[in-house]
Order: C-alpha cells, then sequence, then structure tokens
C-alpha cells in the first residue's frame, strides 16, 4: 500500500496554508514575499501530483509557467522592497500606508 | 490500509521523511526572527518540494526548481536583504497581535483542503495510471500546444528585467538629472 496522490496534495495544502498563516501573522516585508513562495510551490506540489495522478501532461506545463511568472514577480517585488529600504528603515509592512484611501 | 501496512512501504518512508522536512522548515521560515534564518530555510523548504516532485516522477519541472528558485532567487533574496538597509536582526514587536483568528482559520482551510483532496484522490495511487511524462514529451508541448504563452512569459521575464532596472536605479536629484542631460 504506497502513498496515494491524495496525500499528497494534503501535504500541499499544509504548506500552503502555513505560508497563509505568515502573511496572516508577520509585518515583515521580507518574511510576507518568501510565504508568497512558499504558498506558490504547495499549488505546484498540487498540480503536479494532479497531473501525475490523471497521467496528464498540462499539470508540468501549468507549473512550469508558474515557476516563470513567480521569478519575474520575485524580481520586481524585491526591487520595489529595495526602492522603500533605500527611502526608509523600516520593514514593517504597517508603516507603509501612504496608499490608503 | 492499517498503519503498519502502509509503514511497510519503504516510499511511505522517505514520503514522510521529506513531507516531515517540507513541513518543519516552512514552519520555521514563518517563525523565523531573523530574515536571513528565513531564507536558508526556504531553501530546505524548496529542496524538500523538488524532492516530492522528483517522487512524483516530474524531473524537468524539479530540477527547474532548484535552478530557478534555490540558485537565482534566493541569492536573489539574500542579495535584497544584505545589500539594503533591511533590519536583519530580531524584529520583536513586528508581528501582527491577533493570531487566534488566523490560527484558527488557518486550520479550517487546512482540514477543508485536506479532506477534499483525500476524498478525491486518496485511493488515486501515484504511478498506476501509466508512465511517467518524459521531459521530452513536454519540450514538445511547450513548443507545440503552448507556443504562444511560452512567448508571452518570455516577453512577461524581459519586462520584468526592465522594470526592476528601472525601480532599483538610484534616483537622481533634478540637478544631477540636469548635468546628466548635458554630458
Amino acid at each position: 500500500m504506497i502513498v496515494s496522490a491524495g496525500y499528497y496534495m494534503a501535504l500541499a495544502a499544509a504548506l500552503f496554508v502555513i505560508g497563509a498563516l505568515g502573511m496572516l501573522l508577520r509585518r515583515n516585508v521580507l518574511v510576507m514575499f518568501m510565504c508568497i513562495e512558499l504558498m506558490l510551490n504547495a499549488v505546484n506540489l498540487t498540480l503536479i501530483s494532479a497531473g501525475r495522478a490523471l497521467n496528464d501532461l498540462n499539470g508540468q506545463v501549468a507549473v512550469f509557467f508558474i515557476l516563470v511568472v513567480a521569478a519575474a514577480e520575485v524580481v520586481v517585488g524585491l526591487a520595489i522592497i529595495v526602492a522603500i529600504f533605500r527611502r526608509r528603515s523600516t520593514a514593517s509592512i504597517d508603516e507603509l500606508s501612504e496608499l490608503r484611501g | 490500509m492499517t498503519f503498519s501496512a502502509w509503514i511497510s512501504e519503504p516510499i511511505n518512508w522517505i514520503f514522510l521523511l521529506v513531507g516531515l522536512v517540507v513541513l518543519a522548515s516552512g514552519f520555521r521560515v514563518v517563525t523565523a526572527k531573523n530574515v536571513v534564518h528565513a531564507a536558508l530555510l526556504l531553501v530546505a523548504a524548496l529542496a524538500g518540494t523538488a524532492g516530492l516532485f522528483l517522487m512524483l516522477a516530474a524531473e524537468f519541472v524539479a530540477w527547474v526548481l532548484v535552478l530557478v528558485y534555490i540558485g537565482a532567487v534566493i541569492v536573489l533574496f539574500l542579495f535584497g536583504i544584505m545589500i539594503t538597509r533591511a533590519p536583519t536582526g530580531q524584529d520583536e514587536g513586528l508581528d501582527s497581535e491577533k493570531k487566534v483568528v488566523p490560527a484558527l482559520l488557518s486550520v479550517g482551510v487546512f482540514v477543508l483542503m485536506a479532506w477534499g483532496s483525500i476524498d478525491a484522490f486518496g485511493t488515486t495511487l501515484v504511478g498506476a495510471t501509466g508512465d511517467p511524462i518524459s521531459t521530452e514529451l513536454i519540450g514538445e508541448s511547450l513548443l507545440g500546444r503552448f507556443v504562444i504563452p511560452f512567448e508571452v512569459v518570455s516577453f512577461v521575464l524581459l519586462a520584468a528585467l526592465i522594470g526592476s532596472i528601472t525601480l532599483a536605479r538610484k534616483d537622481l536629484t533634478p540637478i544631477e538629472e540636469e548635468e546628466g542631460r548635458r554630458v
């Protein structure tokens, strides 16, 4: 009795929830950014295990596109964070509230 | 399915071990007080995910994950932490005060998602539906059926490159800009 695809997805759900909990609890911009990466990886794991369970090629293709877009997102997000850090040395998301309506 | 029958399979040992490593390092990413430690623990979480991808016979995506994420994105994170004036030490008081509601919400979401996925795929054995998909097939698919998304995504990467250079460049004061125009 080997482990089934559903347990890979349950593991991915746990990883996603850990990332979401980090987004909710932490106020450090860089840590919140890492939590986004954790959540993206959990979704990738779900897609891969579904693709393997259904023997479908498109799961891996979708994960490939998610990885590329996430890499672009990291580059732009870190550039924004660097630009913020240059003007002020706080890492707290709560102090960056100028765009509040 | 009894637990003793489940634990007697060696592949389940590997799944349990890698899964625990991924969950523990993911949890430490969230709870680490030092940002550099969080970035290094993210490496462990991503490496474990790549190992799970290999167990699911997705070699291409697993190695893309290792090269792009562990090779490039984490280095970018560490550069972002260390080159800028980001506070790397203890950051007490930066966490949200309200902890109970997010924790209950997360446990609820986890139970819902885990129940749904085990209900749907709990009996679908990995690898029971045929041979693993080879990298050759993925390459043919990316340059055949998915060629337009592939090109669009390369354009997205170019836009991200230009955008990040523009954003992270040092801003010039009006006087410096005037001088730059003259030169």
